[in-house]
């Protein structure tokens, strides 16, 4: 029993746990977005913690950093749903809690149960293989990078190719998705054309497109 | 770590997880929170697939080759994910789930 360890353990679990409960309740979606990057590395940190360096690496790159900038850019191009006095949860949200906490009751217990039999795995799982003679002790080899990398290349193959096909196909899916033909594209309102609609009250973005034009008139 | 901290704790913390990202994404009205939401509990199941490996197989590498598959899956969820926001926002001036009802009956 090491209690540094445990202490650590304790604090990243809360760390995350945190961060994860802001994320959901928080009602400013870009707080929450940050939050979401807070629990990301709280999660990094567990992983580096049970000696998964590389994936704690991975965890970084994909989710704090792309992941997170993606979901802030799908924000700041969707801002005006962010409003003051728009709801942020459904009425009913109480329903989903209840199927959190009911799914969460369900699964704890069924842990805790078998947890005595994982325990003695464990235990056995973590002696390595007998020291050979004449060499240094063998102990235990936490798989590494390179081990990944020759599983990626060897027994794993398959699903590595058919991965990368998929992130090809998401990758021209997106942009197929998200792209605007240059015709279609609604012009952007500047600073000054938003106070003059703010000054006559029109604060709907549908109406923008028609007050735009009104105002370009008036102008002319 | 392993020999301080049992198995059973970092599965609790992975199911607490879940339990909140399923929360969220249940309750959220904004897609993108829901979004949000989801990825906390892919993120779960990361934790319970590394927890098993270190703790079980050690030696092997099928929970870390797992973890990566499904990392990499999800990028390509939000990517796709969030390009329909972008859509879907594009063509009717909001994200909110409640409002965006056509296939509803």
């Amino acid at each position: 029993m090491n209690p540094i360890a445990i202490g650590v353990f304790i604090v990243i679990a809360l760390l995350t746990l945190g961060s994860g409960i802001m994320v959901v309740t928080v009602r400013n979606i870009i707080h929450s977005a940050l939050w979401l990057i807070a629990s990301f590395i709280g999660v990094a940190a567990l992983y580096l913690l049970m000696e998964a360096e590389f994936l704690a690496v991975v965890q970084i790159l994909v989710y704090a950093g792309a992941v997170s900038i993606l979901v802030l850019f799908a924000i700041m191009l969707t801002r005006q749903v962010t409003g003051e006095g728009v709801r942020v949860v459904f009425e009913r949200w109480w329903v989903a809690l209840l199927i959190a906490l009911g799914l969460f009751g369900v699964i704890v217990p069924t842990l805790w149960q078998h947890g005595s039999t994982w325990e003695e795995a464990s235990k056995l799982a973590q002696v390595g293989p007998a020291p050979v003679e004449g060499t240094a002790a063998a102990g235990l080899q936490v798989a590494t990078a390179t081990e990944i990398g020759r599983s990626f290349m060897g027994e794993y193959l398959l699903p590595f190719e058919v991965i990368s096909i998929l992130l090809l196909m998401a990758l021209i899916g997106a942009i197929v998705i998200a792209y605007e033909e240059r015709t279609r594209r609604r012009r952007v309102l500047t600073l000054a054309e938003e106070l003059a609609l703010k000054k006559r009250g029109i604060v709907e973005p549908r109406d923008a497109e028609g007050a735009v034009v009104a105002l370009d008139s008036e102008q002319a | 770590m392993v020999g301080s901290v049992p198995l059973v704790w970092v599965l609790t913390l992975a199911a607490g997880l879940f339990c909140i990202g399923l929360f969220g994404a249940l309750s959220r009205r904004n897609i993108v929170g829901m979004l949000m939401g989801i990825e906390l509990m892919l993120n779960s199941v990361n934790i319970n697939l590394v927890a098993f490996w270190r703790y079980l197989q050690p030696t092997g590498t099928a929970g870390l080759v797992f973890a990566i598959f499904t990392i990499a899956v999800a990028a390509a969820e939000v990517a796709v994910g969030l390009a329909m926001v972008i859509a879907i926002y594009r063509a009717r001036l909001t994200i909110n789930a409640d409002e965006i009802d056509t296939l509803k009956g």
